[in-house]
Formats: C-alpha cells, sequence, structure tokens
C-alpha cells in the first residue's frame, strides 16, 4: 500500500516536472512525455487545405448566425422596438409580468436548492460505495432528461388532481397542491433533478475517496469530512451543476404550463407568461419579457464560462493534486451535452 | 482510486435511503400515477385512445420530426465540431460558447422568437416567404426549431471524440498516399460514428418530448402540426374522460422516451469504448 502510494507519487512529480519543462519549451506536455509524437511533417499532412478551412468555417458560421445569432438579435430588437421606455413599462408596468419575474425567481431556487441537496447525497451514495442496484440507481437519476416535461406534468397531474391518488385525500387534509406555488416547484424539481446529481457522480470518482479516509483515520466526523475535505473539493463542479440546473429551472416550460392552470398572476412563471402575452397578441411585452429571459441565459452562459475556465486552470496552478487534472483532465463538465 | 467495498465512509445509510426516498417520490411515484392509470383501462379502451386518426397523425409528426431534426443536427453537430477543434480562427471561443445557447434559452423564447423571425414580416421570412417557403406555422417550423435544440448535444458529443483522435493514424493514412478525403471517409469517420449516433439519439429522444418551443411556432392544427405532447394537453384540457385518454398517449410517449434511454446508455458505453 505504502509503495504503491509512493510510485503514484513519484509518478506525479515526474509529471509534473514535464509539464513545467514544457511550458518552458512552449511544447505540448504530451509530447515531452511521449504519449504524442513529435512530428514534422504531420502538420502539413494532417490540416486541411486552406480553402477547405475557409469553406468550412464560414459555412459553420452561417449556420451558427442563422440558428442563433439572429434569433438573439432579433429578440432585442422587436423588445425594443417601441423604445426604451415602452420597454421598461411593458416589464415592470403590468403587474401580472411583474408577478412572474418574482414567482420565476422563487421557484427556481427553491427547486435548485433541492436538487443540490439531492445531489449532495446521490453522489456520495454512488461514488463512494458499492451497492447492489447502483446502476439502477443511476439510472433512475437520468430518467428526467428523457421523459417529456408534459408527461411529467400530467403525471403531478395525476397524482394531485381531484380525480388522481392522492389529490382527494389531501383535500381533506385541507392541502391543495395542483394549481399552486408548490406544483409549480415540485414539477420544476423533477425536470432539473439530474442536473446536479450528473455533475457531482463523475467529479467524486475521479477525485476518489483518499482525501476523505485520511481525515477519517485522523478522527474527523462525517460532517467535518464533508465540509472541510469533500465539499471544497467538489465546489467547482457543484457550482456548474447548480448553474445548469437554475437555468433549466428558470426558463422550463411543458411541465410547469401543465401543473399550474395558468392563472395569472398566481401560478404564471416567466417563460408561461411569455406565452399568456403571446396569444394576448401583445407582442411587444412578449418580446420585453422574453429579453429579460434571454439576459438570464447569457448570464448563465457567462458564468459557466467561467467556472470552467476556473475548474480547468485552478487545479494545476495551485498545485497538489493538480496533476491528477493533467493526466486525466476531469470528466470533462460535460453537463449542457449529455446531460439535457 | 477505485470505492471502497466495505463501507468505511460515514454516511452511507443517510445518503442511499436520502437519494433513495427523493428519487421514489419524486420520479418513481408521479411515473407510477401515470402507468398504473394507463394499466387500470381494458385493453380495447386503451387501443381506442392511443390508436385515433388524430393521435396517430400526432405521433408520426413527432417522430418524424424529431428523426429529420436530428438527421440535420447531426451533420451541422459535426461541422462545427470540426472547426471548433481542428482549425483556430478568430471568434472560436464565442462560436464554442454560443453552441451552449440553446440549452440555456428558455424554450419559451425560442419558440416565440422563430414563430416572428420566418413570418411574412420577419426578417428571414420577408426573404424566404417571397420564395414560396413558408415556414411560420408549418411542420418545417417544428423541424427548424427542434434543430435550434437539438444540435448543441451533437457538438457537445463528437466534440471530445474529435480531440482524442489519434494524430498518428491521419499521419500515416496520409504517407500511405490517402486524400484528405480518403483519411476523413476511411479512417476518422469511422472513429466519430459511435458519438455521432449518440448525439443524434439525445437529439431525437429531446425533440420527440418539446413541447415549449413547438407550441408557438407550429399553429398546432389537428393532424398538421399537432405533435404528440400537445394533443396530451389538449385532452387533459378538455377534462373528464379525456384525462385516461391524456394519459394513455403519455404512456406511449413514456415508453418511447425510456426505451430511448436505455439505448442511449448503451451508446455512451459504446462510444466510450470506441
Amino acid at each position: 500500500m505504502a509503495d504503491a502510494l509512493s510510485g503514484q507519487n513519484s509518478q506525479r512529480v515526474v509529471e509534473h516536472v514535464q509539464i513545467a519543462r514544457s511550458r518552458e519549451l512552449g511544447i505540448d506536455p504530451l509530447v515531452l512525455s511521449g504519449k504524442r509524437p513529435l512530428s514534422t511533417m504531420g502538420r502539413r499532412y494532417t490540416q486541411d487545405p486552406l480553402w477547405l478551412r475557409i469553406v468550412l468555417i464560414s459555412l459553420a458560421a452561417i449556420v451558427m448566425g442563422v440558428l442563433v445569432v439572429i434569433p438573439v438579435i432579433n429578440v432585442f430588437y422587436e423588445a425594443l422596438r417601441d423604445g426604451i421606455v415602452a420597454y421598461g413599462r411593458a416589464i415592470v408596468g403590468d403587474p401580472e409580468t411583474r408577478y412572474s419575474i418574482v414567482l420565476t425567481l422563487t421557484v427556481a431556487p427553491l427547486a435548485v436548492l433541492c436538487n443540490v441537496i439531492f445531489g449532495i447525497a446521490a453522489a456520495w451514495a454512488v461514488a463512494r460505495f458499492r451497492f447492489p442496484g447502483r446502476t439502477l440507481v443511476v439510472t433512475l437519476i437520468d430518467v428526467p432528461l428523457s421523459v417529456s416535461p408534459v408527461v411529467a406534468g400530467l403525471a403531478f397531474v395525476l397524482l394531485f388532481g381531484m380525480q388522481g391518488f392522492l389529490g382527494p385525500w389531501l383535500r381533506k387534509q385541507g392541502i391543495d397542491i395542483l394549481f399552486t406555488v408548490p406544483a409549480l416547484i415540485l414539477a420544476t424539481t423533477f425536470v432539473t433533478l439530474p442536473y446536479v446529481a450528473r455533475e457531482l457522480i463523475p467529479v467524486m470518482e475521479a477525485i476518489g475517496p483518499d482525501e476523505e479516509l485520511a481525515a477519517l483515520s485522523l478522527g474527523a466526523s462525517g460532517w467535518q469530512i464533508f465540509w472541510r475535505v469533500t465539499l471544497p473539493n467538489i465546489k467547482w463542479g457543484l457550482l456548474y451543476g447548480i448553474i445548469l440546473c437554475n437555468a433549466r429551472a428558470m426558463g422550463e416550460f411543458g411541465a410547469v404550463s401543465v401543473v399550474s392552470g395558468r392563472i395569472p398572476g398566481e401560478t404564471t412563471t416567466m417563460p408561461l407568461q411569455v406565452e399568456v402575452l403571446f396569444q394576448d397578441f401583445n407582442s411587444p411585452a412578449a418580446f420585453a419579457l422574453a429579453s429579460v429571459l434571454t439576459l438570464l441565459a447569457g448570464v448563465t452562459l457567462v458564468l459557466k464560462g467561467w467556472v470552467e475556465r476556473h475548474h480547468a486552470v485552478t487545479p494545476h496552478l495551485t498545485d497538489q493534486e493538480g496533476t491528477d487534472e493533467q493526466t486525466q483532465p476531469t470528466p470533462k463538465m460535460s453537463g449542457s451535452t449529455v446531460t439535457v | 482510486m477505485g470505492r471502497i467495498s466495505p463501507k468505511v465512509l460515514p454516511g452511507y445509510g443517510l445518503s442511499l435511503g436520502f437519494t433513495l426516498v427523493y428519487v421514489s417520490v419524486l420520479v418513481l411515484l408521479p411515473l407510477g400515477a401515470c402507468v398504473a392509470t394507463a394499466v387500470g383501462m381494458d385493453w380495447a379502451e386503451f387501443v381506442a385512445a392511443v390508436w385515433t386518426p388524430r393521435a396517430r397523425a400526432a405521433y408520426a409528426l413527432s417522430f418524424g420530426a424529431s428523426l429529420i431534426a436530428a438527421s440535420i443536427s447531426t451533420i451541422i453537430g459535426l461541422l462545427i465540431a470540426w472547426v471548433l477543434v481542428r482549425y483556430q480562427f478568430p471568434g472560436r471561443r464565442l462560436l464554442d460558447s454560443l453552441v451552449d445557447l440553446p440549452f440555456a434559452l428558455p424554450t419559451a423564447v425560442a419558440g416565440l422568437v422563430f414563430s416572428h423571425l420566418y413570418s411574412a414580416e420577419g426578417w428571414l421570412g420577408q426573404f424566404l416567404v417571397p420564395l414560396g417557403i413558408e415556414a411560420a406555422y408549418s411542420r418545417l417550423a417544428i423541424v427548424i426549431v427542434l434543430v435550434f435544440i437539438g444540435f448543441p448535444f451533437v457538438v457537445r458529443t463528437v466534440q471530445p471524440v474529435i480531440q482524442s483522435l489519434d494524430a498518428e493514424e491521419e499521419e500515416a493514412a496520409a504517407l500511405l498516399g490517402a486524400t484528405r478525403w480518403q483519411t476523413f471517409r476511411y479512417v476518422l469517420l469511422p472513429a466519430l460514428v459511435p458519438s455521432l449516433i449518440t448525439g443524434f439519439a439525445l437529439a431525437v429522444a429531446r425533440g420527440l418530448g418539446e413541447y415549449g418551443s413547438i407550441v408557438f411556432v407550429s399553429g398546432n392544427m389537428p393532424y398538421k402540426t399537432e405533435i404528440a405532447p400537445f394533443l396530451i394537453v389538449s385532452r387533459l384540457e378538455e377534462g373528464g374522460g379525456r384525462v385516461v385518454e391524456a394519459t394513455a398517449i403519455a404512456t406511449v410517449l413514456l415508453a418511447a422516451s425510456l426505451s430511448l434511454l436505455v439505448v442511449i446508455n448503451r451508446l455512451e458505453a459504446w462510444s466510450r469504448k470506441g
């Protein structure tokens, strides 16, 4: 055990030195460590001709322009069409719109909070212990990703509706869930359930239990281990999961729409209010509110990029477990990809 | 590394117990209620509910539009992933982060703006409508929106695989006299296929369940532009016995998405190996 550990450490030191040297020399660290050939001719043969590069880059730019850039610009153009005053009035002047902003800013953080607690518990259970049915638990966590939000909403209606399984009984206890804010929180929590857990499980698996075991052997209690060892190690992954989870929570439409009953000023969140305004043919107001959601999406992207850079950069600048991250890039924050 | 199998670390019971209760209450209970309602119907009733002409048209549109959109997304996604990984050009970082926008942007916003862009007075519609391409409130609009939502999945699954491609194989192919196209076709593309299929399946799964954006762009005309999730919602809103019908259709959709989830899990395992 001790031998294996010191062997691992010296390996780390070697890699660390190689990385440092490769920085000095400006050479790819993988080349220096012999993992990638230093080829003088390779570049010429593996690079596409200039005309092809220009064509493909232009095509990609056009596709992204039509599909993403033009729509975003158009949101703001339509929102500001009648001037900044009308824009401001559309957002804060209408009490129902104002309420929808407050409601979204209440529902989303609550759903995120639930899923943060769940994500940490699930990652601890799945990444630190082996137990029968572990794969099944991981698959169950993924289920909300593939279920249509509308089906999710319907499922909650069947549970809490008046003809539902729990609805009549809850009614007797004086509790109404359907068409109230708690139903919105439940539906949003369902849809965003996997985001934090899916970020944390690979991060915790990559870090491994060594440090926690060391803390345990030094007499730390379970919560001390969590707060002092685990949480600092997973904080970037956690933050990343929170950002993704929150973006989805604020934008959720299908599930929330089904359970909300669309009661204006009571259960219409921002995305639902966009639909209400759109159906009222109040297009400028719909675009004004949509522009707020677009800005929030922009903030999400900026934060996401910031965390990605931090997560990639911090480890090998601050040393310690740094080399691990170098040789085996932490399970790339795959959130947006496979997660959605 | 590795998990410790004797439960040395504390918190096993607490964390696993909480996880199981949470998943049961939030996922299994509601979906169970859905399945239980559907199972409670007798077979003839179930078939009558899920196999009406209107429902069949809705499935055909949902599946057809998702498959077409996912195919387009796969081509676009491969193009963008290739350009992002292989080429250096000004604005590359910006392009890279814009790929995530469809994920961060609420679907209602996407629906709203796309329904406007392709209308006769919209920025794109003013050129397209005179050419006879009426994309607003049509099936075409559904496909466009699904491509917007689906292509980031392909980019983000293919991108890391292109990054990890071995330069040696390409060099070898070049030295053996392959043209650039032959190298791509016979050396690079086979290595990318598993991730391309995974991205395709992810895009289909997402497209099948999409509701928020399509409500805005499609016009939701029964038999023409009505997708399955919309049919569920309209049956549900009719209330009464129609709720059971909605549940039956939802169960069909649920079965489709859960089978896709299983397929995707297999595919992801495969593309990690490949």
